[in-house]
């Protein structure tokens, strides 16, 4: 497994989108604090970035991968290896390099710009954590849909409508039932539906450290004890982890249950 | 030689006048071991204007009335126990300066608000350099005037609001000055009932357990340079008129009903310089008009300002908002107030006459905070990429929003 994914690895990492990726979000960095001059604002514009861009370009990324390196994967398969060595190993060579463009392409200017000496270090790291776990979850999300798809065309979509249900459509309708039963108490039910989001998930977890204040506006015991202790940034980063390991236990029985 | 007459005739005048004048005020030392042992026999004894110095030691006394000019002054600070038992100083008297004491253990009453140092009726007091703990009520002027309270320490331990007092007091007392004091741990810090024309200059009240600083139809009264942080609920001035309020700091006033400052029903007011950082709500406004709002800076708070209703001819003029989540939130679709010249950090428009002021306007109120004071759950979907897009087309066509809601000339540089 340890060879196909520094394969995996060592050939992205050469690949030409790596770099597109991994200056894309250089320039964006050097871009947000040139025009800010402050690293806490640019931690704001960066989050926001982050929780959309991120889940899509991993999605995308991790359908095209699959799907170009289709032959290698079946030339593989007939050799004596173990099918999930095969899939972990490119399942984690693409997300270990998006998530190694992430963290490189942001942290160098942020660095450069006196990060260290600035007290939003806690902020910006937690950026890049769940940029990472994002990265992560996004790329076994879409394994799973191109393995399940042989039609390529109908992969693509599948991972871009999964996107856009995630990143637009869930909010939408979580906030159109909020609307509509706000006779009822709903803190439960609306803690528990920005968990069941990876997407959300994150936002709360980046908002726990920039929005706080606004977020203990709201009289509610239970969001009280949340959003009030450390028992939110604790149960979050749980359930993103969750969120990570998932996906990555079903592509282990979708890889040994397809028939190639 | 005439001139000579009247210049000799004036200091006979004088002398007379310093004879006659007990100028030769007796000084009183009181220490545990001397004949003066105690505090109650030593002012029973005193005539009025002599100077008790109280030595260091402590003094197992309460209900001390002062009732004739003196001045009270501890060296070393000195404790004065009051064992729980009731109040501690009341001052019946003109002209009474208290210094340099350590009161404690004030007694905790439900019938009677007992403080470690009530002034009654009294002028030209003078309470210093005093420091109270585990106290009920601190300092209480009753109907008092023309006084001062400088340099104190309160520091209570304040547990419910029911059985805790509020560290200053001011109850229909006029001409006061509060000024560098540190109240900590009550339920109010400095509270004012009736109270008008008083200056509260460089105090610090924080900890506490309900409001910083509360007004209660209190007119005419002037706060600056004090700082209020971490109090329950924040500052809260209430049903006054004429009150100036320059250079504060509201600090880290967080909870569900916690303002850096709340107004209602607040009149004619001036709000300048101050600063409001990191609040829930920064400013809570009720029932307020007429107010300027000038030179204040907004930062990281949850809401800078909250306009709740029947608020007129506010004006917003030369203020930073600094990454606040929401900087203005409305819940009417009235608007009479003016914002003009303000920076807003979230603004994205352009300069292109270069004159300092962009050339769009800035609309500061989201679409999203009306969804939140509709159903206050919605807060979680707070920066999410569905509602920025929501927002983002309320801002294109307000159909939600005041339409005349926005500052025309939003500046593009942060006002130093």
């Amino acid at each position: 497994m340890l060879k196909i994914l520094k394969y995996s690895f060592y050939d992205l990492i050469r690949s030409r989108w790596s770099y597109v990726y991994f200056l894309f979000y250089l320039i964006l960095g050097f871009v947000l604090l040139f025009l800010n001059n402050d690293v806490s604002k640019a931690v704001i514009t960066l989050m926001n970035v982050i929780i959309v861009l991120i889940p899509l370009i991993g999605t995308i990324f991790g359908v095209m991968y699959y799907y170009n390196s289709r032959e290698f994967t079946e030339l593989l398969l007939a050799q004596p290896i173990k099918r999930s060595s095969i899939f972990m190993g490119q399942y984690l060579g693409v997300s270990g390099s998006l998530a190694l463009s992430l963290v490189l392409g942001l942290g160098i200017p942020f660095v450069l710009y006196g990060l260290l000496q600035s007290n939003a270090i806690f902020d910006f790291s937690l950026l890049l954590v769940t940029g990472s776990f994002l990265t992560f979850i996004f790329v076994g999300l879409s394994f799973i849909i191109a393995i399940s798809n042989e039609n390529r065309i109908k992969g693509f979509g599948y991972a871009v409508l999964l996107w856009l249900f995630l990143a637009v459509v869930y909010d939408g309708l979580f906030l159109m039932s909020l609307i509509v039963f706000e006779e009822y108490p709903l803190d439960t039910f609306s803690l528990v539906a920005t968990m069941l989001n990876p997407i959300d998930l994150s936002r709360i977890l980046i908002l726990l450290k920039l929005d706080i204040s606004a977020l203990l506006g709201y009289t509610g015991a239970i969001f009280k004890k949340f959003f009030g202790t450390d028992l939110g940034f604790l149960v979050s980063m749980a359930i993103l982890f969750l969120w990570t390991v998932l996906p990555i236990l079903g592509l282990e029985y979708k890889a040994r249950k397809k028939d190639f | 030689m005439v001139l000579h007459n009247t210049y000799h005739r004036y200091l006979l005048c004088l002398l007379m006048l310093l004879l006659g004048h007990p100028m030769w005020a007796k000084t009183w030392t009181i220490c545990p071991s001397c004949v003066d042992s105690t505090l109650k026999g030593t002012i029973a004894r005193a005539q009025a204007n002599d100077t008790l110095l109280v030595q260091k030691g402590t003094y197992r006394e309460f209900e001390i009335i002062v009732d004739k000019p003196l001045v009270i002054k501890g060296i070393g600070y000195p404790i004065i126990d009051g064992g729980k038992k009731g109040e501690i100083f009341r001052i019946q008297s003109d002209n009474v300066t208290l210094d340099g004491l350590f009161i404690i253990n004030v007694g905790v009453s439900y019938t009677k608000d007992n403080a470690a140092i009530r002034v009654v009726r009294s002028k030209n007091f003078l309470i210093q350099n005093m420091v109270l703990e585990q106290l009920f009520f601190g300092i209480y002027l009753e109907k008092s005037s023309h006084g001062k309270v400088f340099h104190n320490r309160i520091i209570g331990e304040a547990v419910d609001e029911y059985n805790s007092g509020n560290g200053i007091q001011l109850w229909y007392s006029t001409d006061i000055e509060v000024r560098k004091n540190h109240v900590q741990g009550t339920r109010d810090g400095i509270y004012l009932e009736f109270s008008d024309r008083i200056t509260i200059t460089e105090n610090v009240s924080m900890d506490n357990l309900r409001y910083g600083l509360h007004f209660m139809f209190s007119n005419h009264d002037v706060y600056t340079r004090n700082t209020f942080e971490n109090n329950g609920a924040g500052v809260a001035v209430m049903f006054s008129k004429f009150i100036t309020m320059k250079d504060n700091t509201f600090h880290k006033n967080w909870g569900t009903a916690a303002y850096g400052m709340l107004l209602k029903e607040i009149n004619d007011a001036e709000i300048v310089g101050n600063t409001f950082e990191e609040n829930t709500i920064g400013i809570n406004i009720e029932g307020s008009n007429r107010i300027q709002y000038t030179n204040n800076d907004f930062i990281g708070n949850g809401w800078a300002i909250r306009v709740i209703g029947a608020c007129y001819t506010n004006s917003f003029k030369g203020n930073n908002f600094l990454y606040n989540s929401f900087d203005i939130s409305y819940n009417s679709k009235l608007n009479d107030n003016v914002f003009e010249g303000n920076f807003w950090s979230s603004y994205t428009g352009y300069d292109l006459d270069r004159n300092g002021i962009g050339d769009v306007p800035y609309r500061p109120v989201k679409l999203f905070s009306y969804v939140v004071n509709r159903t206050p759950e919605t807060i979680v979907l707070l920066r999410s990429l569905f509602m920025d897009i929501i927002d983002f087309s309320e801002r294109v066509s307000p159909v939600f929003t005041p339409d005349n809601l926005k500052d025309t000339q939003p500046l593009m540089k942060i006002r130093p």
